[in-house]
């Protein structure tokens, strides 16, 4: 069987050779980097507004139980319901029975990353719901039967070209290459499902401890039809969404949409306050949230990463990663890409089947550096490492190695004696067979003869 | 004032000339400088693997060499980073070793306020900003200022100057697939510039792309700041 770690070296070995698909994806992202620098100017003080946002999640996380609470009453209050989901099968368990009792035959989705990390699809498909991504990047993707690249632009890999691909194939549609036709090809088609749905489904940009409101920002207004046509409305929420209070919707907003994309706001921004009230003309009968735990309380718990549950979900860091930028969102396997998903994968599954994964990154800290809520992401990558081999995860040999080297830097002696050693070998061309993974694309250098400390004891000692 | 030299290990056994670059640099500007000789590696391999417990023994042990120094002075933005960054993490404590320890340029400009050492360099060169350098560090003009008082150079922005090399220690030999593509990344950006030699504060990520760049033959030289800066 193949394991986690190998299917990533497979998948990366290949994605990083793929020339034509680092240079769709790096083209992708020059844009965003582009429209995000404007984006940035917006704010009086880019850098204060993250402090500012970094404070305020902060307090919400340290004191998430107050606020989840409050978030709860304020929902059944304005007529919702509320349903604690320990892990993703409880979240599956509940939509199941809601889609039983309300008799439904049809749900339409919303583009949500919490969906994709309980595997709902394929749950409601199970039990014969017809399932219909809304959102064009989703849509897209269903119908390829991949999942998102990307957890803000599920196709950032794909061309204008490969999309009309997808749909003369699949949709059996004439061949076009303007993205307007395209979008109107899968309009047409959303319009109806829109229009006999009986569920909506969608998750949450943030919740509004204060008001008890979900809000959902997007930018083609099928989120808003999601959840306003059909009888019944479910979102569901990770519980690092809460905000404290309405008015920090007003940086949140425009952090998520700057970082996201650049845009001042999104097209469409939505707060959600409870199902349709007496006298109002539309609605969902029905408004139900689901608070998804899946290993979250774990971070919680881990007062050393628990900041990486400020996240907001708005892709900056994978954008800024060097490594997302060359193996791409496909490659990772995992809900969530990138250097927030190589932090919080290991927390929320399998701790060692996914501790590859901090350790396919350069440190670099670009990530953190561009992190709207200052999540020191590339810190707990090597956290994490440290987590990984105080749990065992690492290989024996490994751990050998180390201790032999320590043996070695701790005695000046031994170190001596090595690196004469090392260096003989490497001038004599025998050392660099051990360095395949090196020398099979690189050159290593040949050391030269004298050391620094050989220089200082000839000539440097107080010269 | 008395500066002591951190030549981390890497520097001792692979690129001596840095080190001695350096002294040649320090001593133009009068700074009295030792060498421990004691010293081996900052334990940065460790760190980065998850060692932990290896890497805090080898922190202890720089702290009682290096301790007793006014500065200490490295030309390796990363070790620095390592020993000022993290090694407080590792002990639980800052130490007067940790505090005071600085990656060359820095101390240059931010310790001696010198940004002219008096080098002459004619040639065009582009500067790759190493990564713990510039995030850790936060250095990003210290090198520049002192590479534009170069007599003869002319310094060329690359697009892509603060993009990883895709070095990263025991990263470029788990995972040599992608650190070679950020390498070919990284060198694109060089070749685009026109530039003879590429610079850099560390030597680590010069090896990468010098790894990269005699592999497919390419033209263009790697040097590190302080050989730059040596040279008249
Ligand atoms: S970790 Fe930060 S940058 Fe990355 S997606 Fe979350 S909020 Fe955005």
């Amino acid at each position: 069987m193949t394991t986690t770690l190998e299917q990533f070296k497979h998948d990366a070995a290949e994605k990083t050779a793929d020339l034509r698909h680092r240079a769709v994806i790096q083209k992708a992202i020059a844009t965003y980097d582009a429209a995000v620098a404007r984006g940035r100017l917006r704010f009086a003080d880019w850098q204060n507004a993250r402090s500012h946002a970094a404070a305020i999640k902060w307090e919400t996380i340290n004191h998430l139980d107050r606020y989840l609470e409050q978030f709860e009453r304020n929902v059944l209050a304005n007529g919702g319901h509320v349903f604690w989901a320990e892990t993703a099968e409880d979240a599956r368990a509940h939509i199941l029975q809601l889609a039983r009792q309300h008799g439904v035959e049809k749900v339409v989705k919303s583009k949500s990353m919490t969906t994709e990390e309980i595997h709902l699809n394929d749950a409601l498909e199970a039990a014969g719901i017809h399932t219909v991504e809304t959102d064009l990047g989703e849509y897209i993707c269903q119908i390829r039967g991949e999942p998102p690249y990307h957890i803000v632009t599920p196709v950032m890999h794909l061309t204008k070209a490969d999309i009309a691909r997808t749909f003369q194939e699949k949709l059996g549609t004439p061949p076009t290459d303007s993205a307007e036709e395209l979008t109107m090809i899968a309009r047409a088609r959303l319009r109806q499902e829109f229009l006999t749905a009986d569920m909506g489904i969608t998750g949450a940009n943030f919740a509004i401890a204060d008001t008890g409101m979900v809000a959902i920002t997007e930018n083609e207004g099928n989120a808003r039809l999601s959840f306003s046509l059909p009888r019944v409305h479910v979102a569901i929420v990770g519980i690092e969404k809460l905000i404290p209070r309405f008015e920090d919707l007003a940086l949140f907003w425009p952090l998520l949409s700057g970082s996201g994309t650049g845009q001042a706001i999104t097209a469409y921004s939505s707060l959600i306050g409870g199902p349709r009230q007496e006298r109002e003309a539309d609605g969902p009968r029905e408004f139900h949230v689901i608070l998804l735990d899946n290993g979250r309380t774990r971070l919680l718990a881990d007062s050393e990463q628990r900041d990486a549950l400020h996240c907001i979900r708005c892709g900056a860091c994978l954008n800024a990663c060097p490594i997302y930028k060359n193996v791409g969102g496909h490659a990772y396997g995992t809900t969530y890409q990138g250097p927030i998903g190589s932090v919080i994968t290991p927390h929320l599954r399998d701790a060692e089947e996914w501790s590859h994964l901090p350790y396919a990154s350069s440190l670099c800290g670009a990530c953190t550096d561009v992190c709207p809520v200052r999540i020191d992401l590339h810190h707990h990558l090597l956290h994490n490492r440290r987590n990984a081999v105080q749990s065992k995860f690492d290989s024996p040999l490994q751990r050998l190695l180390f201790r032999a080297w320590l043996a070695t830097m701790q005695s000046p002696a031994a170190y001596s004696v090595a690196s004469r050693l090392a260096n003989l070998a490497l001038r004599l061309g025998v050392a660099q067979p051990l360095l395949k993974p090196w020398t099979a694309t690189r050159d290593f250098p040949t050391p030269p003869k004298q050391s620094f400390k050989d220089y200082w004891r000839q000539h440097g000692r107080g010269a | 004032m008395r500066v002591a030299l951190f030549i981390p290990c890497f520097i001792d056994q692979l690129f001596p000339n840095v080190g001695i670059a350096m002294v040649t640099v320090l001593r133009r500007l009068n700074v009295d400088v030792y060498y421990p000789e004691e010293q081996t590696c900052c334990g940065q391999p460790a760190f980065n693997t998850g060692y932990w417990d290896e890497a805090r023994t080898l922190a202890a042990r720089y702290c009682e060499i290096f301790t007793g120094a006014d500065a200490i002075v490295s030309p390796s933005g990363s070790c620095t980073a390592m020993v000022r960054n993290f090694y407080p993490e590792l002990l639980g404590k800052a130490t007067q070793a940790t505090a005071h320890t600085y990656e060359f340029a820095e101390f240059l400009v931010k310790k001696l306020g010198v940004t002219d050492v008096g080098a002459k360099f004619p040639a065009r060169v582009t500067y790759h900003d190493a990564c713990h350098a510039l995030r850790e560090l936060r250095l990003k003009d210290e090198p520049r200022q002192l590479l534009r008082n170069v007599k003869g150079i002319e310094l060329v922005e690359m697009d892509q100057a603060e993009t990883c090399c895709g070095f990263g220690g025991t990263f470029s030999v788990k995972f040599p697939m992608i650190s070679y593509a950020m390498d070919e990344v990284k060198v694109t950006s060089i070749q685009k510039t026109g530039a003879q030699y590429v610079v850099s504060t560390d030597s680590s990520c010069l090896m990468q792309i010098d790894g990269y760049l005699r592999r497919q033959n390419l033209p263009i030289k790697t040097i590190s700041l302080a050989e730059v800066l040596a040279a008249t």
